[in-house]
């Protein structure tokens, strides 16, 4: 077992992949020459050579629809989009065609696709660079949008996602590039669609994706250490589908729960979870389902400015904190 | 049972001169000099099958037996032909929404093509798609598309596929004169250029983007100028005349299976109705009505044929009989045929199934 960066799994799991499939080929801007923004394809030019590492143009429809129409003819092309926030550009292509493909002509053409793309604020990159719009994209069937929040969880959802017949969006998060974690040295994929409970507890349960799973886990082990709360935590790891009967089955235990999530509240992946939780533990609900989302505003610039927009550890905490004392459970 | 409804060949009475067998020659001939008679009489028929299919289209709209949207090719039958005979088999289609006399010049059969607009198990999707999105691997009809332009980048993806795998098939991408304007358009050109891939692009152009000009909405109304941009070939052809339509697309096929990339072909054609079959086209001129009357591809082919002495009255009164039938045949076909049971509901949504799919009805609980 390795420890090794979320940045080096997924790196590490495109080149295999890429050794083991001819079909598999990359497709994005400056994920040759330059390495990728971010280097997540660093060397893979001069191993794989140009044609299944193609730099493109600035033309995030064209590239992406490509993608979509090399997929149909049964290659499997991984794309990076080299931020979320430039995925609107290719917003017609990914949920009018990737997603409606197969459903639209009868089953008759799967489109075998991957889109990676980092997004997440807490870089000072100003408002149209720091969002997570991810939900956009869960919203619509016919894709499948996976959060992989650990080095071992981007392994194995990256080979679940290369390998599945449907487009997958696989969100990356700038904050997690550089994180570290055991990765064992043979990794089965991933199921897709199946959340994980990465820590169990009684007194109430925390449910997180991407960055906020991490630091929804930091904070349980740090209040069981400091104050003794036993929380479980789950990380959803799949958006599309949601896996609504691991929260069910948590939150009938503990009877409370806080979502932490990195997107804006109204309309977010939190008010799903909630609405769920509403439908399936009702009876068992000691409190109202809280919820720790970003400020509703474009991101700032500005660093204080920023950290006060976004979830952090110390919000979550307080979020819990004020949870367990309403249903008079903190000690 | 409901039958299968399938495309008859075209009458076989012939006339002196195609009696002869052979090409027609000589005088009378003139400009089908080299033509076997047989196949442009095949090529009469199968415009006017697309026209009497399109015809019985629009009375099943009328009927409320076809529901959405029903765009028609009616005035653009040489186009359609002349296009499709530049392919082959084995080739790729990309289409916009006006599509139904390519599915059947791509060689699908009426009777399914029908049955896609009555939204019957046995259409081209099963009833999934519609008018707009039909669908045949077979036939090599990679789609029918409900977005202007959505086609551009995904034909372009084919043509990449193609070239990964050193196939020699080419794809042909379809789309109407109002598509050029749209980033898709030239981000696609762009990339097939530059990775030269074996994709034809073409814009029929019609003249009218529903119900706004093409000199409205196109700085450059000539539109295959818009090639050079991309030092790609265009090249600009009378979409009346099936025969030069079919030239120009073979030698721009054959120039992207042989290497020689990209190009862009404008096919220049009158729409003799509205953009779909509600449409009653009052922002038209009676001027522009009539200048596409006198156009009409299939009239005008009908008499130069009798001209040439490829055909007869007799002939081409029984090969539209025939045409008549089967597009009677179609209809037929897609009426017997079953509607979707709504137990399939859920068959589609995903190729590779996945843990937590949702598969609920509007008033099923989540729990």
């Amino acid at each position: 077992m390795a420890v090794i960066t979320y940045r080096q799994a997924l790196h590490d799991t495109l080149r295999e992949e890429m050794l083991r499939d001819e079909d598999v080929l990359l497709i994005g801007e400056e994920i040759g020459i330059f390495e990728g923004s971010y280097k997540i394809t660093a060397g893979l030019l001069k191993e794989f050579g140009e044609k299944r590492v193609r730099d493109t143009p600035i033309a995030e429809e064209g590239f992406v629809g490509a993608a979509i129409g090399a997929a149909m003819l049964g290659l499997r092309p991984v794309v990076e989009l080299m931020t979320i926030n430039f995925s609107l550009i290719a917003l017609d292509q990914i949920v009018n065609h990737a997603a409606k493909i197969y459903g639209m002509f009868g089953g008759q053409t799967p489109v075998p696709m991957v889109l990676r793309t980092p997004g997440g604020g807490g870089q000072q990159l100003g408002a149209t660079h720091s969002q997570n719009i991810e939900l956009y994209y869960a919203f619509v069937p016919g894709l499948k949008v996976v959060a992989p929040s650990t080095p071992a969880d981007a392994k194995a959802l990256l080979l679940a996602s290369i390998r599945d017949n449907d487009p997958v969006l696989f969100l990356e998060n700038l904050a997690l590039y550089n994180t570290k974690g055991e990765v064992p040295d043979v990794v089965e994929p991933a199921e897709i669609g199946k959340a994980k409970v990465t820590r169990e507890g009684t007194d109430i349960t925390l449910i997180g994706y991407s960055r906020m799973a991490l630091v929804a886990h930091q904070v349980a082990e740090k209040l069981h250490a400091e104050e003794g709360i036993n929380a479980e935590v789950i990380d959803l790891r799949s958006l599309r589908p949601l896996d609504r009967q691991t929260i069910v089955d948590s939150v009938r235990k503990t009877g409370c729960a806080v979502v932490a999530e990195d997107d804006w509240l109204t309309y977010g992946i939190g008010a799903e979870i909630a609405a769920s939780i509403s439908d399936g533990a009702f009876d068992y609900l000691d409190a109202p389902v809280r919820r720790v989302a970003a400020a509703e505003v474009p991101l700032p610039y500005a660093k204080p400015l920023e950290r006060a927009a976004l979830p952090s550890a110390e919000s979550l905490t307080t979020a819990i904190h004020q949870t367990l004392d309403a249903v008079g459970r903190r000690r | 049972m409901a039958q299968t409804a399938t495309r008859s060949k075209p009458a076989t009475r012939s006339t002196a001169k195609s009696r002869r067998g052979g090409a027609v020659r000589g005088s009378g001939g003139g400009r089908f000099t080299g033509e076997s008679p047989e196949l442009l009489q095949d090529y009469f028929h199968e415009m006017t099958l697309i026209r009497r299919f399109e015809e019985r289209a629009a009375q099943g709209y009328t009927q409320a037996k076809i529901g959405g949207y029903c765009h028609l090719n009616l005035g653009e039958e040489a186009t359609v032909v002349g296009l499709m005979r530049a392919l082959r088999k084995t080739d790729l289609l990309y289409t916009n929404y006006r599509e139904h006399g390519y599915a059947i010049a791509k060689g699908i059969e009426p009777g399914r093509v029908m049955a896609e607009l009555y939204g019957r198990t046995t259409g081209t999707s099963k009833g999934w798609g519609g008018s707009m999105h039909m669908f045949d691997v077979e036939a090599g009809l990679l789609g029918g598309y409900g977005i202007v332009g959505g086609q551009i980048p995904l034909a372009t993806g084919a043509a990449l596929a193609i070239d990964y795998r050193g196939g020699d098939q080419v794809v042909m991408c379809q789309m109407g004169d109002g598509t050029t304007n749209i980033g898709a358009f030239h981000e696609s050109l762009n990339i097939a250029a530059l990775w030269n891939l074996p994709v034809v692009y073409v814009v029929i152009n019609n003249q009218l983007g529903m119900g706004t000009t093409v000199e409205k909405s196109s700085a450059e109304p000539e539109l295959f100028k818009r090639a050079s941009a991309y030092k790609m070939h265009g090249e600009r052809v009378d979409g009346n005349d099936v025969l030069a339509v079919r030239e120009a697309a073979t030698r721009l096929v054959e120039q992207a299976r042989n290497g020689g990339g990209p190009a862009l072909l404008e096919c220049v054609s009158e729409r003799l109705k509205g953009h779909s079959v509600v449409d009653p086209a009052k922002y038209r001129s009676e001027e522009s009505v009539e200048k596409a009357k006198e156009a009409d591809p299939i009239a005008n082919f009908r008499a130069q044929l009798i001209e040439a002495g490829v055909m007869d009255e007799d002939v081409a009164v029984e090969i539209e009989r025939k045409a008549q039938a089967d597009a009677d045949a179609a209809v037929a076909f897609a009426d017997e045929s079953p509607h979707p049971d709504p137990s399939t509901l859920f068959d589609y949504t995903y190729a590779t199934p996945v843990a937590n799919d949702s598969r609920r009805l509007p008033a099923d609980p989540v729990f």
